[in-house]
């Protein structure tokens, strides 16, 4: 482990969190703009002080690295101890530019509490942080149930017409989750003595405790993912949250899923996961084929993008668990990729429903004919959905079908289809929406984007177009480090 | 009497002079509000608790022949319990006024003093170390309690609570009476310690004792309101005014569990196996029967009962752990987390209690769940702060509550039963639906109410450190936790 001379990890935490509460407690509504003014400064600092951490990473070492350690609490050996390695530096930076698109896109829309709205997604962003970069167990779990909090008001505050029902059943569906993993974490320090996560790693287990752990931590992180079966949560969490809360639970929150996957379940119970593969890569599959046919039938444009992204995910999962080094590696980019896109696709919805107030398709038709720009975009953001070469979605399926056909052959074209299927259901939307004549009256009155949309979109097409073109900056920060989880992954350590 | 050792009784001694003298000074002042009584019941209380604090960290100490113990869980205790009583006389002051409680023509300040026998009565309970001086401690607690439920004359039904809890409560402490003198008779002595030794030595009556030990669980469970001796509760703290509902639900928990403990860890613990048992029982029924029954309550009181009865078995499920092996280091974690959740549990309901007062006024009672619809559009702060006091008793992180479970449920698998964890788990998401309803009617219901928020200003600022107690505790509990444990690994190591 490195120790870091400076707490970047630390400050890249608790300054949005920081900045939120500051954004709280000054905010009013009688005069928004200081407040939107203020968060966007703060999410801007906190993407700034993020960025040292990618200048000043080794991409040769294996071990964590910007390390900060301080014991908590001292009772249960909890430490507050912070790190990054090649798998999760990524998401650091991601959480931080996505937090500041996000208070970009609230901007104008959002009018009632908007003290809160920005605050929530600040604190929000650092908790998330937090998430990925706790090396001890407790404080993982801490920050992982510490986002439920704010993302249920967000939801509830600023969503839809079902809202209620879509917060209640985002809070009580992962939290059943979360709550059984907690029981195997405390298992784990009894076995152990200590919360860290690297020393459970090196942890000899009996079968029997790999498979229940393992259990364990699937509930929570299938849940998170999501994974089929436990998947509904989504599409009524997508829909009714604002679009700001769409974009931060597609783009980071279902990662925090898939990095528990890595993180816990994998090093900890190899055993158990080699024993369990099938069963993963089934769920996988399914998630990537059923969920992809569902969402070609969908009538609603954020349901259908919530659908894609279960079957994204799907893809993610399947790379991890088919066990070599293009899977896993393939698996991170498509969660970065993913990030982009999905967030992207959502702010595309976002600035159609500012306009109609609708997210039915039928209510759309030949929005090109008087939103060129924005077609663009959505054209672009829609073909990196299906994984056209030369976008971001591109790299990571590829990179997983490739490898699913190393595994095996009729894995690999199952997964493949996921092109098919992805392809189907971005274009079909898009045509419906984007080409043709004019349908409706209100799509001849609507307006196109305005520089602030342009901008958000542009920066986010900027890095779908980049990661597409040269994946390479991703690709190399990950290498020594997944190659070390897989070849810890592939020693048994039953007792 | 041999030890005497008046000095060590400080802290009673002086509550007990002071009591007498503010009821000459209450009873000579003008008819009003009582002000200086309230003035000085604060200030008897602040005495009380410094010089209970005085004796933590000092050894054990026995004192009026062995009746009365002072030890670092005796103060650590009486603290709290001081700090609760005083937290609720600040928020009553204003609820009960307006209600004819206190001052007026009939009354005086009797609610003051009432108030302050009542923690007389929890002083000596904390401090007992014989049957009889535990039990004259609890009579003086409850009869203090029953006067004050029925203390808002001309009001029907807290004169139904009243004499529904001094009925039940007169029954309960019978119960504890006949099986402390079974416990007397097969034993001979009423000294916790000589009847320690004598149960050891294997010379007594077993069926006597046991006998004995189950009057004597069933009446404290009746005085901590666990399944099934729980149905007074709900209709107690739904029927008296919201002010003694404080009073009886926040201290005089703290002062059962040092009774339970005495009892049951210092006096009978070759029985242990016995009334681990019978706890089992109590608390998985009072789990599952009061997060159900909270489920439909559209009384705020009433479901805050029964959340204090499966709080309350939660506690209990810590008591029963600490016994299986006879290992002193976690027997002494497992008591210590009951202690540290107890405590944590009284600052947070006396919080909630607290902002259902401030929401009350004169002629209304903000009773309903829904009187907090819209709370956050009235008050974001108080809002919060209730956010904070609902999740914390969920068990989320970053509140203390998170931590008080966490401990109880390290101490539960520590004796190898991880299926009660899981289970105290699964239940923990039952409860969090009803909590997670009282904030959802705050921040996602439009206000019906729309009254500016009633309360002094000494109450709004002791609300908001309740609150934020409740949060900061939760970021650093590290210092509690080890008071908690040293002040268990004092009591019980120390003689």
């Amino acid at each position: 482990m490195m120790q870091s001379t400076f707490p970047y990890l630390s400050l890249a935490i608790w300054s949005p969190i920081v900045f939120g509460l500051i954004v709280l407690a000054i905010g009013r509504d009688e005069n928004p703009t200081p407040t939107r003014v203020l968060s966007l400064i703060g999410a801007i600092v906190s993407f700034l002080v993020t960025l040292p951490i990618y200048l000043q990473f080794d991409n040769t070492a294996s071990a964590m690295q910007f390390v900060e350690q301080a014991m908590w609490i001292d009772r249960f050996n909890i430490q507050y101890l912070l790190g990054v390695d090649g798998i999760s530096m990524w998401f650091v930076l991601l959480t931080a530019f996505i937090t500041v698109i996000v208070v970009i896109a609230g901007w104008e829309v959002i009018e009632k509490r908007v003290a809160q709205y920005m605050g929530a997604f600040l604190i929000l962003s650092g908790a998330m942080i937090g998430v990925f970069t706790a090396l001890d167990g407790l404080l993982f779990y801490v920050f992982f149930e510490a986002t439920l909090i704010p993302m249920f008001i967000i939801i509830g505050v600023w969503g839809g017409p079902n809202r209620v029902y879509a917060a209640l059943k985002f809070f009580l569906y992962t939290l059943l989750g979360s709550l059984l993993t907690l029981v195997a974490v405390i298992y784990l320090y009894m076995e152990s003595g200590s919360f860290q996560i690297l020393d459970w790693h090196t942890l000899p287990l009996t079968m029997a405790a790999q498979v229940y752990i393992f259990l364990a931590f699937l509930m929570a992180f299938a849940v998170k993912v999501p994974m089929w079966p436990v998947h509904t949560w989504l599409p009524d969490a997508h829909v009714e949250a604002p679009t700001g809360g769409s974009v931060v639970l597609a783009a980071i929150m279902l990662k925090l899923g898939a990095y528990g996957f890595l993180r816990f379940s994998l090093p900890i119970a190899p055993d158990a996961s080699h024993a369990l593969s099938g069963l993963m890569i089934s769920l996988s599959l399914i998630a990537v084929i059923y969920i992809g046919l569902v969402a070609l039938v969908q009538a609603d444009m954020k349901k259908l993008v919530a659908y894609s992204s279960i079957a994204h995910m799907g893809f993610v999962t399947l790379g991890f668990f088919i066990f070599n080094d293009m899977g896993v590696q393939g698996g991170i980019v498509q969660m970065i990729s993913h990030g982009f896109v999905s967030g992207a696709m959502f702010l595309c919805i976002g600035v159609l429903y500012d306009r109609v107030h609708s997210r039915e398709i039928a209510d759309y038709g030949g929005v090109i004919n008087t939103m060129p720009r924005f077609a663009a975009f959505f054209v672009l953001f829609s073909l990196a959905n299906a994984g056209l070469p030369g976008t971001s979605g591109f790299i990571g399926e590829f990179m997983v079908i490739l490898a699913s056909v190393q595994f095996n052959f009729w894995i690999g074209v199952l997964a493949a289809t996921a092109l098919i299927l992805g392809a189907a259901y971005s274009l079909w939307l898009v045509k419906r929406v984007v080409f043709g004549a004019i349908a409706h009256q209100h799509v001849a009155d609507l307006q196109d984007l305005n520089r602030r949309e342009f901008f958000m979109l542009g920066v986010l097409a900027i890095a779908v177009i980049l990661m597409g073109v040269y994946p390479a900056p991703f690709t190399d920060v990950m290498q020594v480090s997944v190659s070390n989880l897989l070849d810890h992954v592939s020693v048994s350590k039953l007792k | 009497m041999e030890n005497l050792n008046l000095a060590l009784a400080l802290p009673e001694i002086f509550l007990a002079i002071a009591i007498c003298a503010i009821l000459l000074i209450d009873a000579f002042s003008k008819s009003g509000a009582r002000d200086l009584t309230f003035v000085l019941s604060l200030g008897a209380i602040v005495v009380a608790g410094l010089l209970a604090y005085a004796d933590f960290g000092n050894p054990t100490a026995y004192a009026f022949s062995n009746m009365y113990v002072s030890d670092s869980m005796a103060s650590l205790l009486k603290v709290f319990s001081c700090v609760a009583i005083a937290l609720t006389l600040i928020y009553s002051r204003g609820y009960a006024g307006d209600r004819g409680m206190i001052g007026g023509n009939t009354l005086g300040g009797e609610f003051y003093l009432l108030a302050l026998f009542s923690l007389l009565g929890q002083f000596v309970m904390i401090s007992g170390s014989n049957f009889l001086s535990i039990y004259l401690g609890l009579e003086l607690m409850s009869l203090s309690l029953y006067a004050l439920v029925a203390l808002r004359r001309g009001h029907s039904v807290s004169t139904e609570a009243a004499m529904k809890y001094f009925v039940l409560g007169a029954l309960a402490s019978g119960f504890l009476l006949y099986g402390i003198s079974m416990l007397y008779g097969a034993t001979g002595s009423l000294d916790l310690q000589e009847v320690a030794a004598a149960v050891a030595s294997g010379n007594v009556d077993r069926t006597v004792l046991v006998f004995g030990l189950v009057f004597l669980v069933a009446g404290l469970a009746f005085k901590l309101g666990a399944v099934p001796f729980h149905m007074w509760v709900p209709d107690v703290y739904q029927g008296a005014p919201t002010a003694v509902t404080l009073l009886l639900g926040g201290a005089p928990k703290l002062a059962t569990f040092a009774i339970i403990i005495r009892l049951l860890v210092e006096g009978l613990l070759p029985l242990a196996f016995d009334w681990q048992q019978m706890l089992t029982v109590l608390a998985v029924l009072s789990i599952a029967i009061g997060n159900f029954t909270a489920i439909v309550q559209v009384n705020i009181k009433r479901m805050l009962a029964y959340s204090s009865i499966a709080q309350m078995g939660f506690m209990l499920l810590g008591l029963l752990s600490g016994v299986s092996n006879g290992d002193a280091s976690q027997a002494g974690n497992a008591y210590s987390s009951a202690l540290f959740y107890a405590i944590t549990y009284v600052i947070t309901t006396v919080g909630a209690f607290g902002v259902i007062m401030l929401l009350a006024r004169a002629g209304f009672e903000a009773e309903s769940i829904d009187d907090f619809k819209g709370l956050n559009q009235r008050s974001p702060w108080f809002a919060f702060v209730m956010l904070a006091l609902m999740f914390s008793l969920t068990g989320i992180p970053p509140m203390v509550g998170f931590y008080a479970k966490l401990s109880v449920l390290q101490a539960v698998v520590a004796n190898g039963q991880v299926w009660l964890a899981v289970f105290a788990v699964l239940m923990s998401v039952v409860g969090a639906f009803y909590y997670l309803r009282v904030v959802k009617v705050m921040y996602f219901d439009d206000p019906v109410d729309q009254v500016q928020l009633a309360g002094s200003h000494d109450m709004r600022v002791m609300l908001s450190l309740n609150g934020a107690a409740v949060v900061l505790l939760g970021v650093l509990p590290g210092p509690l936790m080890a008071l908690c444990a040293y002040a268990v690994m004092q009591s019980l190591g120390g003689v």
